[in-house]
C-alpha cells in the first residue's frame, strides 16, 4: 500500500449546522480533515459527533425532517452543491457503523462485492482481484479465504465488522468514515480495529466518531472535541489530550464529566 | 387463571381434532384411484372422482396467485419503504377495509364488472375474484415482514452509494424475502378454499376442462354443490373433497412454514 497521489485532498466542513426539524444537532462547525491522516471526534453521548459524520457523506438528509446549513467541502467542491449527486458522492465515501450490518442474504463475497456492483458489471477476474485487495486491507482474507462463499453472518462480531470495512473500501473510496466501529466489539476486535486504521490511513483519509478517549489518543492524529453541538476545541491529539487549551475539554478528558 | 386458559386452548384444539377427524372418517374410504383421475358421472351413478375440480382449483388459484403476488407484494414493499405520506395512509386504509370485505360481495362485484359485460363465467373471471382478497392481505403481510428488517442494513446499503430502489429490491426485498413468500403461501392456502367469489365466476362445470375461458370446477364449489345435493353418493364425494381440500391447505401451510424455518432458523 502506498500513498496515492492526491495528497492535496482535503475534506473540510464550513460553518456547517445540522438540524433535526427546528433542533440544531451540530451548531456553526468549522473543521478540517487533512488527507491521509486519522481525526478523531471524541465528546458525550449527544454532542452531535454522530450527526457530524453523517453529513460528511449526506446520510444525515435520509433521518426526515433532517436538513443541513453550511458548507462540506470535499476537494474544494461543495458536497451539498445542487449538481452533487448524493448516491455518487457516497461512492467516494466509506462508512462503516456501530455495528457490524453484513448483508444477511449474502455471502461474504458477496458483501465485499457489493459496493463494486454498483458501478457497473466487471470482468470476474477484476472482481476477483478487488474483493481480495479490500479483505487483505481489512486484515481479513486469511482467516475467510477458503469459505468466501459461506455466509457472513457465521462470522464472529469482529470479523463482521472487518468485513463491514472491506465492504467499505472495496470501491476504493477517498474518505473512510467511521462511527464507534468497535463500540459491539470485545478488547481483541477492537484492537485489530485500531491496528488497521494506522494500515489504512496511508490509502484514506479517516474520519472516526469515539467516545472511548483511549481509542481516540491511540488512533488519531488529530483529535476534535465536541459538546452539545458545538466543536469545542481541536488539535493535534497529543497536544489536546496532554495541555487541552480549552478548560471543558480538560474536564471531559480527565474524567470529570461526560 | 392458568386452568382457563388451558381449557380454552384444549377447546381451540378439540374444534380442529374433531373437523379433521370427521373429515378423514367420513371422507377417507371415498378415496381412491378414480377419485383422483375420473371426472363426476351423471347424478345417481356410482363411481367417477373429482379430477377436473382439483385441476380447476390448481388453474384457477394459480391465475389468481400470478394476478395477486405482484400486486400484493409490491404494494406492501411500497407502503413499507415508501408509504408514510398520506397516499401510503390511503393505501393501508383502503387495504384495511378491503380485507375485511364479505367474500361474498367481491364475488358479487367481480360478477358485475367481468362476467355481465362479457356474457360468460370464466374461470379467469374466478381468478380475478380470488385475487382481490388476496392482494389486500399480501400486501400488509410483506409490509410487516419488510418493516422487521433492521434499518442499520438499508443504511448500510446507502451508504454504499446505493440508489433508495435499488436498497429496496437487493437488500430489503432479499433480506425479508423468506416472510414475503410464507406470506404469499399462507394468503394463496386462504383463497383456495373460498367458495363465495367463485359462485358468480367460475360458476362450476361438470366436465373436465383446461379452457380458461370457460366455467370452470374448483374443489369448493364441488364441495357446495354435493354435499347440499340429494344423493348419497354426492354426500360422499363432498367429504372425501373436503377432506382432500384440507390437505392440500396443510400442506401449502406447512410448506410456509418449512421456508420460515429455513429462513430464520439460519439468521440467529
Amino acid at each position: 500500500m502506498v500513498a496515492s497521489a492526491n495528497t492535496r485532498l482535503r475534506l473540510e466542513t464550513v460553518r456547517l449546522t445540522a438540524l433535526f426539524g427546528q433542533q440544531r444537532a451540530v451548531r456553526d462547525v468549522s473543521l478540517l480533515f487533512p488527507a491521509h491522516t486519522v481525526t478523531a471526534i471524541i465528546g458525550p453521548s449527544g454532542c452531535g459527533k454522530s450527526t457530524l459524520l453523517r453529513c460528511l457523506n449526506r446520510m444525515h438528509e435520509l433521518t426526515p425532517d433532517a436538513t443541513v446549513v453550511g458548507e462540506v467541502l470535499l476537494d474544494n467542491v461543495n458536497v451539498y452543491a445542487r449538481d452533487v449527486n448524493p448516491i455518487e458522492l457516497r461512492r467516494r465515501i466509506g462508512m462503516v457503523f456501530q455495528r457490524p450490518t453484513p448483508f444477511p442474504t449474502m455471502s461474504i463475497y458477496d458483501n465485499v462485492a457489493a459496493g463494486l456492483r454498483v458501478n457497473g458489471k466487471r470482468p470476474r477476474r477484476q472482481m476477483d482481484e478487488d474483493v481480495e485487495r479490500a479483505l487483505r486491507q481489512a486484515a481479513l482474507w486469511d482467516e475467510v479465504k477458503d469459505r468466501l462463499r459461506t455466509s457472513a453472518l457465521a462470522l464472529s462480531g469482529g470479523q463482521q465488522q472487518r468485513l463491514c470495512i472491506a465492504r467499505a473500501v472495496a470501491p476504493q473510496p477517498e474518505i473512510l468514515l467511521l462511527d464507534e466501529p468497535t463500540a459491539s466489539l470485545d478488547p481483541a476486535g477492537t484492537q485489530r480495529i485500531e491496528e488497521l486504521c494506522h494500515l489504512l490511513k496511508r490509502v484514506y483519509t479517516i474520519v472516526i466518531v469515539t467516545h472511548n478517549m483511549q481509542q481516540a489518543a491511540r488512533v488519531s492524529d488529530y483529535t476534535a472535541f465536541m459538546y452539545l453541538g458545538n466543536l469545542v476545541e481541536v488539535g493535534r491529539t497529543n497536544e489536546l489530550f496532554t495541555k487541552p487549551k480549552v478548560e471543558q475539554t480538560e474536564a471531559y478528558i480527565t474524567g470529570r464529566f461526560g | 387463571m392458568t386452568a382457563l386458559v388451558v381449557v380454552l386452548s384444549l377447546i381451540a384444539v378439540l374444534a380442529l381434532v374433531v373437523i379433521l377427524g370427521d373429515l378423514v372418517v367420513k371422507g377417507a374410504s371415498s378415496i381412491d384411484w378414480a377419485f383422483f383421475t375420473k371426472s363426476p358421472v351423471p347424478a345417481g351413478q356410482a363411481g367417477g372422482g373429482v379430477a377436473n375440480a382439483i385441476v380447476g382449483t390448481a388453474i384457477v388459484v394459480g391465475m389468481a396467485a400470478l394476478i395477486g403476488v405482484p400486486i400484493g407484494v409490491g404494494g406492501g414493499m411500497y407502503l413499507a419503504e415508501y408509504g408514510s405520506g398520506r397516499l401510503g395512509f390511503l393505501v393501508r386504509f383502503i387495504a384495511d377495509v378491503l380485507n375485511g370485505t364479505p367474500s361474498i360481495v367481491v364475488g358479487v362485484v367481480a360478477w358485475t364488472f367481468i362476467v355481465k359485460p362479457t356474457h360468460r363465467f370464466s374461470a379467469l373471471a374466478g381468478s380475478i375474484a380470488l385475487a382481490i382478497p388476496m392482494i389486500p392481505m399480501l400486501a400488509r403481510t410483506t409490509e410487516e415482514m419488510v418493516r422487521l428488517v433492521p434499518n442499520s442494513l438499508r443504511e448500510a446499503a446507502l451508504a454504499l452509494g446505493y440508489a433508495r430502489w435499488r436498497t429496496s429490491i437487493k437488500v430489503v426485498a432479499r433480506t425479508a424475502l423468506g416472510g414475503i413468500v410464507t406470506g404469499c403461501l399462507v394468503g394463496i392456502a386462504r383463497v383456495a378454499g373460498e367458495t363465495a367469489p367463485l359462485l358468480f365466476t367460475a360458476l362450476g362445470n361438470l366436465n373436465f376442462t383446461l379452457s380458461v375461458t370457460q366455467p370452470m370446477q374448483t374443489l369448493s364449489l364441488q364441495i357446495y354443490v354435493y354435499a347440499t345435493g340429494p344423493f348419497d353418493e354426492w354426500h360422499r364425494l363432498a367429504w372425501a373433497s373436503a377432506l382432500v381440500l384440507m390437505g392440500l391447505v396443510l400442506v401449502i401451510s406447512l410448506t410456509a412454514r418449512w421456508i420460515t424455518r429455513q429462513r430464520y432458523g439460519r439468521v440467529r
